[in-house]
């Protein structure tokens, strides 16, 4: 007698070998495309000579220790700041009200495109943003915005802290869907009940488990906060700009040669990254290394629960505080007259701002919506396919898997677009919103994927035994009955995808060649020319598009299936 | 014997150690309750038949309905109904909507939704097509989700703990219109149960997996 099983994946195993090609695809052929031309290879500059040049002209640039060192300290800063702010307020506050609170406030906020983050900040913090025209004149004396750098300074510490606010919530979401796995009010109520304090306890029996669940998530911000080019473009000191900016500056070089500098810079960026994603592995080992000789203490540290436990809720109230009050600070700029400083409110309001900029913006509209929506449906598609063939062999996502996920996020977007970019030129394929779908959806199918992979495995498999037993083939289960049952989870994949091709500069700007407008790469534009006015219609745009979406996803399954509550639990 | 569900020698082996193993035959209208502790691999045995056995596991043996072989057979293609512990009716679809997904294909639009209509008043729900599954009492649903099993023309009928999840007097109640129904139809049935009253109303043979292997 003979061994068998049932499986196999028909027509979807095809699916994760094409989502593995598109999704890493272009990630090695724009690494590929940014190497040769580091090393001066760039035939379609008619330039072959294989050289170290591009190299020693980069060392030439008296701006790049500087440059080099703001990518560093901001990344490290950042990761740092929200890492430990988040920590704090689950230590501090996890399964308490004010938490729930904050978590509804933090979450919708984690779709909130980077570039309006940015301008928001920039609003509130400037010489004459809302924060020194409420402590103006009574507390500063200031009856004119004063001459100070702040918005930009040197130091990156307004890049740094609008880097916090943006990724503390996309943190908090993170660690959130780990603690379900971690058991944490358990280990918590264990932990207090021999004595701890709240935030010690929690640190030492729940922390290590959530943080080995949200380590590559942590990795992305840090790669992501070391080599943004959309917040430090607004936020960042601009003589010299952080190294990731000065490569976007050389490849729009109308000079092709300044090309071979680009990718030069490009590739020490990604070394950039991978040492300080190297330092951060031994910082973890470090702190792990500290933290069991704390726990073989046994140091109870409940007085630090006074100290630490505010902190926790500050840190949380920080990031909400910055980007919601920036959001109103850009809706207030948008329909702003007369505004002198420095009164907190302007004197009047108008729609002329919305005349002025809104068809501009409306037209930027129908292409972020074309290519957001091009890119989310393939991905769903490339997903779906792939979810339903790890479902059909009955396999779980390997750990190898996941990182491949993870992969194009970790990779910094500015070491490979320009080599892609380069490519695209050398191969002759016109700029235009095609290639730029292929390029958002390298970004937006990890997404999609972390947000649809845990509601589909967590479907009632019986539901499909059952179907299958009424007579119900695979592909018929698959749409009539799966689909349907899991489409709030889809159409929030849907939501989240559109978010992420929605925040898109880099990707847009660079395949785009320029030629695609989408409202991120308007409104980043905006950012030398400071209309505030026109910035705030661009930002409130850019708001619009993202929670739309989001807002569909809520409400659509409540109006298709308005009468079948066992859907809305 | 031809007719009637028949396992043949069946063992389930999970990483090479065998799980479960089985020899058994039902005839047509009778009831073979498979009991034993959870754990034992009794809902394993009963994806093997239905054809929706986890990859992890590899059998030997052979599972034969009415003398032919179905294990290489897709599930869809087996006709074999299971109920589980819950209703498991679709969410998404009205109370008639799933039992037409149920209803095996054919006849015009009319005939259907009259085969419908009677099923509905077989189990004592007419006029509830329309209604949300999720607004039913637990009684209503598992009804609801035999008929829905019954339209499906199925020619063997497994139960897995199918009334575990109901209150006493719920139970004996729907135990009653399960056995009526398959007795009246000629099915064979497969029971696997931790519960010894359902052997008992059952009142067929009881083969019991924790004791030590196969038995039937």
């Amino acid at each position: 007698m003979s061994r068998r099983t049932i499986s196999g994946a028909g027509p979807f195993a095809a699916a994760p070998v094409l989502t593995v090609l598109v999704m890493l695809g272009p990630v090695a052929a724009g690494l590929a495309g940014t190497l040769l031309p580091a090393f001066g290879y760039l035939p379609a500059a008619g330039l072959d000579a294989v050289s170290l040049d591009p190299f020693r002209d980069l060392a030439d640039w008296p701006g790049l220790w500087p440059a080099m060192r703001l990518s560093v300290t901001t990344g490290l800063a950042a990761t740092l700041l929200a890492l430990g702010g988040v920590a704090l307020l689950f230590a501090g506050w996890s399964g308490t009200r004010a938490f729930r609170a904050l978590e509804r406030l933090l979450s919708p906020l984690l779709s909130v495109p980077h570039a309006a983050m940015a301008f928001g900040l920039a609003f509130l913090i400037a010489p004459s943003g809302w924060i020194a025209r409420a402590l103006s004149p009574w507390a500063t004396g200031w009856e004119r915005p004063p001459d100070l750098l702040i918005v930009q300074d040197p130091w990156g510490i307004a890049l740094t802290m609008g880097l916090v606010a943006k990724e503390m919530p996309f943190l908090l979401l993170m660690a959130l869907a780990a603690l379900g796995q971690t058991d944490a009010r358990r280990r918590l109520r264990v932990a207090q009940a021999a004595g701890y304090g709240r935030v010690a306890g929690w640190l030492k029996a729940v922390f290590p488990g959530i943080y080995a669940q949200i380590r590559l998530p942590v990795y992305v911000v840090l790669a992501y906060s070391m080599s943004v080019v959309d917040v430090a473009l607004i936020l960042g000191p601009s003589t010299p700009p952080p190294l990731s900016v000065q490569v976007v500056r050389w490849m729009s070089d109308p000079d092709l040669s300044m090309r071979l500098v680009a990718s030069a810079a490009a590739l020490l960026q990604l070394a950039l990254v991978l040492g300080a994603l190297a330092l951060w592995r031994l910082g973890e080992a470090l702190v792990a290394r500290l933290g069991l000789a704390w726990i073989e203490r046994g140091a109870r540290a409940r007085l630090a629960d006074r100290v630490l436990r505010p902190l926790g809720v500050v840190s949380g109230g920080f990031s909400a505080a910055v980007i919601l009050a920036g959001l109103a600070g850009l809706a207030v700029w948008s329909l702003a007259g007369f505004w002198s400083f420095p009164e907190p409110l302007p004197r009047g309001f108008t729609a002329q701002n919305w005349m002025r900029h809104g068809p501009g913006a409306w037209e930027a509209t129908g292409l972020t919506a074309l290519v957001a929506l091009a890119s989310v449906g393939l991905a769903l598609a490339l997903v779906v396919g792939c979810l339903e063939a790890e479902y059909r062999r009955g396999r779980a996502l390997s750990q190898a898997g996941l990182w491949l996920i993870y992969l194009p996020l970790l990779v910094p977007q500015i070491a490979f677009l320009p080599g892609l970019q380069t490519l695209l030129l050398v191969l002759g394929f016109g700029a235009g919103p095609g290639p730029v779908i292929l390029g958002h959806l390298v970004f937006v199918l990890p997404y999609v994927f972390l947000s649809l992979g845990d509601p589909w495995r967590a479907w009632d498999g019986r539901a499909g035994t059952v179907a299958r037993a009424l007579g119900a083939g695979p592909l018929r289960v698959l749409l009539r009955v799966r689909l349907p049952m899991l489409i709030r989870p889809l159409l929030t994949a849907a939501a989240v995808g559109v978010a992420v091709s929605v925040g898109q500069y880099l990707p847009t700007l660079l395949v785009g060649g320029g030629r695609v407008p989408t409202l991120t790469t308007e409104a980043v534009a905006l950012a030398s020319g400071g209309d505030r006015r026109a910035i705030g219609v661009y930002g409130v745009a850019q708001t619009l598009a993202v929670m739309v979406p989001f807002a569909a996803a809520l409400m659509l399954p409540a109006l298709i299936y308005r009468n079948r509550r066992g859907l809305h639990g | 014997m031809a007719e009637g569900l028949r396992l043949e020698e069946v063992v389930i082996c999970q990483g090479g150690a065998p799980l479960v193993s089985l020899d058994a035959a039902v005839r047509p209208g009778e009831v073979l309750s498979v009991m034993g502790p959870s754990g034992v691999g009794k809902s394993t045995i009963l994806s093997l038949i239905t054809g929706s056995l986890a990859p992890v596991f590899h059998f030997e043996g052979r599972v034969l309905l009415d003398g032919e072989e179905i294990t290489a057979k897709p599930a869809e293609a087996r006709r074999i109904g299971i109920l589980f512990q819950d209703d498991l009716l679709f969410p998404h679809l009205s109370v008639a909507q799933n039992l037409a997904f149920g209803l095996a294909p054919g006849g015009s639009r009319a005939a259907r939704r009259a085969r419908i209509e009677e099923g509905l008043c077989e189990i004592g729900l007419e006029g509830f097509g329309p209604r949300d599954p999720a607004t039913l009492s637990g009684g209503q649903k598992a009804r609801v989700a035999l008929m829905r099993m019954l339209l499906s023309d199925p020619r063997a009928l497994l139960l897995d703990e199918a009334f575990s999840g109901l209150d006493q007097g719920l139970r004996a109640q729907m135990r009653r219109l399960v056995f009526e129904h398959a007795r009246a139809r000629a099915l064979p049935v497969l029971m696997v149960t931790h519960d010894p009253e359902d052997a008992e109303a059952a009142g067929g043979r009881v083969v019991d997996l924790g004791s030590g292997g196969s038995g039937g």
